[in-house]
């Protein structure tokens, strides 16, 4: 494949999934699917009140139902032994407590023999609480901030130099909170085996961190959890850690002696399975008459829950995407009787980019500077922050690829200047980047008699295309056709793999693919003696030495180019809007995504990725947000029809550019991730096009037409 | 209300403390098991054997073909097409992502029709023709939108895909894949988080023009 497709691939450009076929003919299997002998069903009732305790629980009604099996609670839990005897801040410890610490918090779970049985004696128990005053709103309590960690602040020269810049912004920005939702529900069906043995098929992007927080939480070994995940309906970080209706179900199990299905129920999906967490922003962003940044000054604070400190790093993002002598940033969070949050697509920059972007495009109108131009006069040559060399960085090739896509020389730079069809069109830029790691992987390569290879490692793949990358790496390495491989993956016996997420599965495990069929070539070369074919008939080779099979198992992690590099991929998004000057109503009329992400594996699967990251983040520009009532402390849109994800109506045709430069410095492959970048900074794009259509800035997300509205885009 | 489910209330007036019809199917059937054979009766109800008769009668008979095979089951009147299909059947390929009508993650076809099978009781297709993914293809021979998806990558998880192909799929026979625009408003039913959107739009347009029926 030439370099001019794999710059610009088609919908139909390079091989397809290797399971797809079982993904369009209905036989992949998820976690709920596996309906094994004598299986029972849970189903979850949840708090009605937002913080206090549990005063009883009328469960007779319930426990009498017809088909019902167990009503469990904190009043009749067996012991769990990896629960931490203290109330240390950790993951809620299901039916452990009569503590409520937020609304939808699980207070029993009912089993029955169906579904509909446990369902409904679900909605006979009665629950009575003793209430507190609850705190839910981010907002109105910025002043109870802390830092997390003892690294949360960074500072480089002088904080405050912005403010003494010729030309400068100072501005507030506000992230929601934002729900993964990926279409699959969050399931699993547990099963004991034995007093000290179980299997569970769960929705996991880890199987080996599932495996040993099962063994930790249950106190049994490692090697008796046995976890399945072959297929995994999305989870886009939703899905890195134990939750507590996992361990519900096992517990469940274990009480009713039958095997237990739970799943949770959409609207559980907005309570119990972490989120995107609400975030306020503040930038001070400062430069000279001729563009040139002279400081930056970025403060963050997420909401997180009172039992758990999660922290992500948004700020963080303005320590390195520009060259500016002076920054500060500071990353706080502020505990709040909510669910925790967690780490959702982009965590981090997403949020921070969206910020910085936005403040970046408003100098750019400030200093009457072309929003591209600004951002290459303080280009990066260099590591801002830790004075190192990129390991791969081709960010200017990336914006002169996207500018040409997307048409950027017919922008004006004053708003409101041009108009299609009766609408206003504006223009929008924004850069994204994540860091490139690359985490330890093992994979086993098998060559059986037959010719067919099979590779294997406990990775999980939520729906990038994990095994189709490994197939590609695979088919290329040996030589031969995607046909004669298989990829196992998605059960914990097999050996070990880094969860699915922070864009590492390319770089981690198809570097570790790449070694073992390196490795395996040299095994049939040390059987055919020096000289021989590179990528010999290897079949043939088995029989000539009457061996059924030949194996290895290789070990891949990074070295000491950690130490000599900063590793990021890079991501440019260009869009143009439609403004219904009337209605305020935003469509996305072009898309335009480049990554600059290393070499290209899978064309196909690449592109999608990138369309995908890049529609999950139009839902962040324009329509995603949990909102709660703070009042009740209750999440008042907990649905899809209330709760807007982008639809097929919303989006236009989306062009994926790739820069595609190999970095061979972090990896042989020479491939860097591209799960978190694909959204990282399409909200900025968004609103800075809004902004160019329209000359009302929008700092709280999502742009609902309502801020335009009142913001007097109606004259 | 204890639960957020989304269930109703239950009734707790006293006059219908309990589910009625369930408790007077309870009671007539121990009268006339007594009737019959008072030691069976008494065995029976020990046993809780009472639940299980009425579990019998609560049941109703379902007459169905899925797939093309005839089915005579007996289901719960409250049981939905779609538990019913993934949960009694095995036929899981039909997927549950919302359970409220909102993601059409669940669509199946009823008479040709696509319909949301997680909002339609099992006891409303008595005596219909219903098609799940598990029953497009020929054998080993895929149908053409299940071809036109793998081709273009109209799917990245997979999960939604199923519903995404039932929906597809119907979109072209009633007419309404005439355009690029028309094809996103008649599919906007089918959410897919993964953002496959541009490539199912690809993959329909290409059947469409490729003419082959559907």
């Amino acid at each position: 494949m030439n370099d001019k497709t794999l710059n610009k691939p088609s919908s139909t450009t390079g091989m397809s999934r290797v399971d797809g076929r079982l993904k369009v003919t209905g036989q992949a299997k998820y976690a709920a699917e596996f309906n094994v002998k004598g299986l029972t069903y849970g189903v979850l009732v949840c708090s009605t009140i937002t913080k206090g305790s549990i005063r009883s629980i009328d469960s007779k009604q319930a426990e009498n139902a017809p088909g019902v099996l167990a009503v469990i609670s904190h009043l009749n839990c067996p012991k769990i032994l990896g629960y931490p005897a203290e109330p240390a801040k950790a993951p809620i410890k299901i039916f452990y407590d009569d503590k409520i610490l937020y609304n939808g918090h699980p207070v029993t779970m009912v089993i029955a023999d169906t579904f509909e049985r446990a369902q409904h004696a679900a909605s006979l128990v009665k629950v009575d609480y003793n209430e507190e005053k609850h705190i839910t709103s981010l907002k109105d309590n910025l002043n109870g901030a802390v830092a997390p960690h003892d690294d949360a602040e960074y500072k480089r020269g002088d904080p405050n130099a912005w403010a003494t810049a010729p030309v400068k912004v100072e501005q507030e920005y506000i992230q929601p909170s934002e729900v993964h939702n990926p279409m699959e529900l969050h399931a699993i069906v547990a099963r004991w085996d034995a007093d000290d043995k179980i299997t569970v098929w769960d929705k996991t992007q880890g199987v080996k961190d599932t495996q040993s927080n099962i063994a930790r939480i249950f106190g049994i070994p490692v090697e008796n959890v046995q976890v399945h995940s072959k297929f995994v309906g999305g989870a886009f970080g939703g899905a890195l850690q134990v939750w507590q209706h996992e361990v519900a179900a096992i517990i469940g199990a274990k009480v009713v002696k039958r095997p237990v299905k739970l799943m949770l129920t959409r609207a559980d999906m907005f309570t119990s399975v972490g989120y995107r967490p609400l975030t306020w922003q503040k930038i001070g962003i400062g430069a000279t008459t001729d563009g040139k940044l002279v400081g930056i000054n970025h403060q963050a604070i997420g909401q997180t829950s009172t039992y758990e400190d999660f922290a992500e790093g948004p700020a963080d993002v303005s320590r390195q995407l520009y060259d500016c002598p002076n920054a500060y940033t500071s990353n706080k969070i502020l505990s709040l009787d909510v669910g925790s949050p967690t780490w959702m697509r982009g965590p981090g920059p997403a949020t921070g980019t969206f910020a910085l972007e936005s403040a970046m495009d408003e100098l750019s109108y400030l200093l009457n500077i072309d929003p591209i131009e600004l951002r290459l006069k303080n280009y990066a040559e260099t590591d801002p922050e830790s004075g190192k060399p990129f390991s791969g960085k081709n960010l200017k090739d990336a914006y002169k690829m996207g500018a040409e896509s997307i048409g950027w020389h017919n922008r004006q730079q004053k708003p409101g200047a041009l108009t299609k069809d009766g609408w206003l069109l504006g223009y929008g830029v924004s850069g994204g980047t994540f860091g490139a790691d690359r985490e330890p992987a093992t994979v086993k390569a098998i060559m059986l008699a037959d010719g067919t290879l099979i590779v294997q490692t406990a990775v999980s793949d939520i729906g990038p295309g994990t095994g189709t990358m490994a197939v590609s790496v695979a088919a290329e390495t040996m030589g031969i056709p995607v046909e004669k491989i298989r990829f196992d993956l998605g059960d914990s016996a097999l050996p070990n793999a880094p969860q699915q997420g922070g864009s590492t599965i390319t770089s981690s495990v198809g570097s570790a693919v790449y070694m073992a069929c390196n490795a395996l070539k040299e095994k049939f070369q040390q059987l055919i003696g020096n000289g021989g074919a590179d990528k010999p008939d290897y079949a043939q080779v088995l029989k000539q030495h009457n061996l059924p099979k030949l194996e290895v198992s290789v070990d891949s992690k990074a070295g000491a180019e950690v130490d000599k590099y900063a590793m990021y991929s890079w991501s440019v998004h260009f869009v143009t809007v439609l403004v219904n000057p009337l209605t305020g109503v935003v469509k996305l009329d072009k898309v335009t995504c480049v990554a600059d992400s290393g070499r290209i594996i899978s064309p196909k699967t690449a592109r999608s990725q990138i369309i995908g990251g890049a529609i999950m983040g139009i839902g962040m520009a324009l329509t995603e947000e949990t909102v709660i009532d703070h009042r009740y402390g209750k999440v008042m849109n907990a649905s899809f029809a209330d709760y807007h994800v982008p639809v097929n109506a919303d989006i236009p045709q989306i062009e994926a550019l790739f820069v595609n430069k190999p970095d061979y410095n972090i990896n042989p492959l020479g491939a860097k991730g591209m799960g978190e970048i694909a959204l990282i900074g399409m909200a900025a794009a968004v609103a800075n096009a809004v902004y160019n259509a329209t000359g009302k800035r929008v700092r709280e997300l999502p742009i609902t037409p309502d801020k335009l509205v009142d913001w007097g885009v109606v004259s | 209300m204890e639960n957020n489910n989304n269930l109703p209330e239950p009734d707790t007036r006293p006059d219908v403390k309990d589910p009625s019809r369930r408790d007077f199917l309870k009671k007539s059937a121990l009268i006339t098991a007594v009737a019959l054979t008072p030691a069976h009766a008494v065995k029976a109800a020990e046993k809780h054997m009472d639940e299980r008769i009425a579990e019998a009668f609560e049941k109703m008979p379902l007459s169905l073909e899925i797939n093309g095979a005839p089915h005579n089951l007996m289901v719960e009147p409250r049981s939905t097409l779609l538990d019913i299909l993934r949960e009694q059947l095995d036929l899981t390929g039909t997927k549950k992502g919302c359970d409220l009508g909102q993601c059409g993650a669940c669509t199946v076809h009823v008479d040709g029709h696509r319909v949301i099978s997680c909002l339609t009781l099992g006891i409303m297709v008595n005596g219909k023709k219903v098609t799940t993914i598990e029953g497009l293809a020929k054998g080993d021979q895929l149908h053409p939108m299940q071809e036109a998806f793998l081709k273009h990558d109209g799917f990245q998880c997979g999960y939604c895909t199923p519903g995404q192909i039932m929906s597809a799929v119907a979109c072209i026979r009633e007419g309404h894949a005439n355009s690029e625009h028309e094809i996103r408003e008649y599919m906007s039913g089918n959410i897919c988080r993964c953002g496959a959107y541009p490539n199912i739009v690809n993959a329909i347009q290409e059947v469409k023009e490729g003419g082959l029926p559907v």
